[in-house]
C-alpha cells in the first residue's frame, strides 16, 4: 500500500525563526528523507515555495482561468497530485490547464523548493 | 565648455530619461534577468551619462548606449560584491558571456522588450492590484508615492505589492516573454484590463485630488497608445478609443460646484475635440477589423454620442443595435440596464421600462443605486410621479457618492412639485 503523506504548515511559524533554527529544520528534513529511502520507504519527498508563489489553474467551458494565489474553494478537498518539470511558469500553466481535473476542480501550481541546493548554497558561518 | 552647451545637455539627458528611460529599463530587466538589477543598472547608466555626455557629446543611439553602460556597470558591481560572495562572481561571469552589443539590436526588438515588461508586469498570476502597481511603477515609471496617492493608499503598502510581486516573478519563474498563438489573446485580455482599471480610477473615482486623476487618466492612454503601437490588435484600440472619447467629455462632466452634469446638459462645444478625432479614427480602425469585442462595441457606443451635434439628435437606433451586441458578449446586468435605457431613448419609456422591470426581478441590481435611479427617471417621462419618487427615494438609499446623492435629492425635490397623478 502506498501513502501520501501531506505536510500543512503556517508560513508564519517560518517567518518567526531566526535563520539557524531554519537551517535545523532543513537538515533534519534532508536526513529524514534519506534514512526514509534507505529503509525503502521513501517514493519521493519535495518541499515547496512560499504559499505566495501559487497560482490557480481552472478551466471552465473551454476557457483558461489563472488568477493568483492558492483559491481552491473550501468545497474541494485534496484529490491527487501530478509533480512536473517545466521550463517556467507559463509551461507549468499549459500542462495545469490540461489536467482533466482542472475542468472541475482547481489546480493549485507552486514551484518546488531545491532545498539540496539551498543547503549546499549556504555561506559558510 | 560653455554653460549654455553645459545647460542644453542636461536638458537633453532629463528628456530622454523621460521617453526613453523605461526602453531602456525593458530591455535591462531581459538582458539582467531581474527587476532590481535593472533598476540599478538604470539609475548607474543615467549617472554615467550626465558625467560622459557633457564631456563627449551625445551618442549615435542614446538608448543603446544606456544599455549596454547600465549593463557593464552592474556586471562591475557584482564582480566587487562577488569578494564577499561567490554566487555573485558567478552571476557576473553569466551575464558578460553571449550577449549582443545591444547597438546591434534591431528596433523590432526592443520594441519586444517593451512587451515583454507590459506582459510580465500584466501576468494573470499575480493579484490584480499586483499588476496595475507593478506596471504603473516599471512600464510607466510613476513612483510609490505617486501610485499610491492615486489609488488612495499608503506608499508602503505599494512597496510591498511591488516586492511581493518581484518575488513571485523570480520564485515562480514567470518568464519574460511575449505570449503566442491563443494565450495571447487570453493574456491580451488582461493587459487592457490593467489599462482599463487605471483609467476608470483616474476616470471616474469621485474621491482623491483631480490632478493625480488627471495623471492616472493620462498614464492609461499613454499605455494605450504604446500598446497599440507595438502590437495593433483591434480590441485594444477600440479599448483606447473608448478612453479617449471618455476622457473628450472630462471636464463638461461635473460643474464648477461639483455636481453631475449628465449627458444630455453637458456644453459638446466645449468637448476635446482632439481627443474626439483621435478616439473616432481609432474605432473606425478597430470597426473596420471585423472584430467587435466589447471594448470596441463601447466605443463605438461612446463614438455615436460624440458625432451627435445635439443630445436630441443623438442615433438612438445606431446605439440601441451596438447595445444589443455588448449584451451577447457581456451578460452582466449592468450592460442589460444601459440596453434598456437606450431602447428606452429609442422606443419610448414605456418599453424601456418593461426591460428594467425584467432586470430588476432577477435581484442582481436590486441594491445597485443606477437600476433604480434609471427606472425612476422613466416613470417620471411617463407621468407616473408617485411610482417615480419610491424609485427616487430608494436610488437615493443606496447612493453613495455625495454628487449623486444630490442629484438624486434634486430629482426627488423637482417631482415633489409636479402634481401626482
Amino acid at each position: 500500500m502506498q501513502y501520501l503523506c501531506l505536510v500543512y504548515v503556517e508560513e508564519a511559524k517560518f517567518d518567526a525563526m531566526t535563520q539557524a533554527e531554519i537551517d535545523v529544520i532543513e537538515d533534519e528534513s534532508l536526513t529524514n528523507d534519506r534514512e526514509l529511502e534507505e529503509a525503502g520507504h521513501l517514493i519521493m519527498a519535495q518541499a515547496l515555495e512560499s504559499v505566495k508563489t501559487a497560482t490557480t489553474v481552472r478551466m471552465r467551458n473551454g476557457k483558461l482561468s489563472t488568477t493568483d494565489g492558492p483559491f481552491a474553494e473550501t468545497k474541494e478537498q485534496l484529490g491527487g497530485f501530478v509533480f512536473i518539470d517545466a521550463n517556467d511558469l507559463n509551461e507549468a500553466i499549459r500542462i495545469a490547464s490540461r489536467i482533466p481535473l482542472a475542468r472541475i476542480g482547481t489546480i493549485e501550481v507552486r514551484p518546488a523548493m531545491d532545498l539540496l541546493g539551498k543547503v549546499r548554497e549556504r555561506p559558510p558561518r | 565648455m560653455s554653460l549654455e552647451f553645459h545647460g542644453r545637455m542636461q536638458d537633453a539627458i532629463s528628456a530622454i530619461y523621460r521617453n526613453d528611460s523605461r526602453r531602456v529599463l525593458a530591455t535591462l530587466v531581459r538582458l539582467l534577468g531581474d527587476f532590481d538589477l535593472a533598476e540599478e543598472a538604470l539609475q548607474d547608466a543615467f549617472v554615467a551619462a550626465s558625467e560622459q555626455w557633457p564631456r563627449d557629446g551625445l551618442p549615435n543611439n542614446p538608448s543603446a548606449w544606456l544599455v549596454s553602460t547600465g549593463r557593464f556597470k552592474i556586471i562591475d558591481r557584482l564582480r566587487r560584491r562577488a569578494r564577499f560572495d561567490s554566487l555573485l562572481g558567478e552571476l557576473a561571469t553569466s551575464l558578460n558571456e553571449n550577449v549582443p552589443d545591444p547597438g546591434d539590436m534591431s528596433d523590432l526588438e526592443l520594441a519586444d522588450d517593451r512587451l515583454r515588461l507590459i506582459f510580465t508586469c500584466c501576468h494573470p498570476a499575480l493579484s490584480p492590484d499586483a499588476q496595475v502597481a507593478l506596471t504603473l511603477r516599471e512600464v510607466c515609471g510613476l513612483t510609490t508615492e505617486e501610485i499610491a496617492h492615486a489609488f488612495l493608499t499608503s506608499p508602503s503598502t505599494v512597496a510591498q505589492r511591488i516586492v511581493r510581486a518581484k518575488t513571485k516573478i523570480r520564485d515562480a519563474q514567470i518568464p519574460y516573454e511575449v505570449p503566442t498563438g491563443h494565450e495571447l489573446a487570453e493574456r491580451l485580455e488582461v493587459v487592457n484590463q490593467v489599462v482599463y482599471l487605471v483609467f476608470n480610477e483616474g476616470y471616474t473615482a469621485s474621491i482623491g485630488p483631480d490632478l493625480t486623476r488627471v495623471k492616472m487618466s493620462e498614464e492609461a492612454i499613454h499605455l494605450g497608445r504604446l500598446l497599440v503601437d507595438l502590437l495593433p490588435d483591434p480590441e485594444t484600440r477600440g479599448l483606447l478609443a473608448l478612453m479617449l472619447l471618455h476622457d473628450s467629455r472630462r471636464e463638461e462632466r461635473t460643474s464648477d460646484t461639483g455636481d453631475f452634469v449628465l449627458l444630455p446638459d453637458q456644453d459638446r462645444s466645449k468637448w476635446n475635440r482632439d481627443r474626439i478625432d483621435e478616439g473616432l479614427s481609432h474605432v473606425q480602425e478597430a470597426l473596420s477589423s471585423g472584430v467587435l469585442g466589447p471594448y470596441t462595441l463601447q466605443a463605438a457606443i461612446a463614438a455615436a454620442h460624440a458625432v451627435a451635434p445635439s443630445a436630441e439628435s443623438t442615433d438612438w437606433d445606431r446605439i440601441a443595435e451596438l447595445y444589443d451586441h455588448l449584451v451577447d458578449l457581456d451578460h452582466s446586468p449592468v450592460v442589460a440596464l444601459n440596453r434598456a435605457a437606450a431602447v428606452a431613448m429609442r422606443d419610448g419609456p414605456q418599453v424601456g421600462l418593461a426591460l428594467i422591470d425584467d432586470i430588476l426581478a432577477t435581484g442582481d441590481l436590486d441594491e445597485y443605486h443606477l437600476a433604480h435611479s434609471v427606472k425612476a427617471d422613466l416613470l417620471r417621462r411617463l407621468g407616473k410621479t408617485r411610482e417615480a419618487r419610491v424609485s427616487y427615494q430608494r436610488a437615493l438609499d443606496l447612493a453613495q457618492q455625495e454628487p449623486e446623492r444630490r442629484f438624486l435629492s434634486r430629482r426627488l425635490a423637482e417631482t415633489e412639485h409636479t402634481t401626482p397623478r
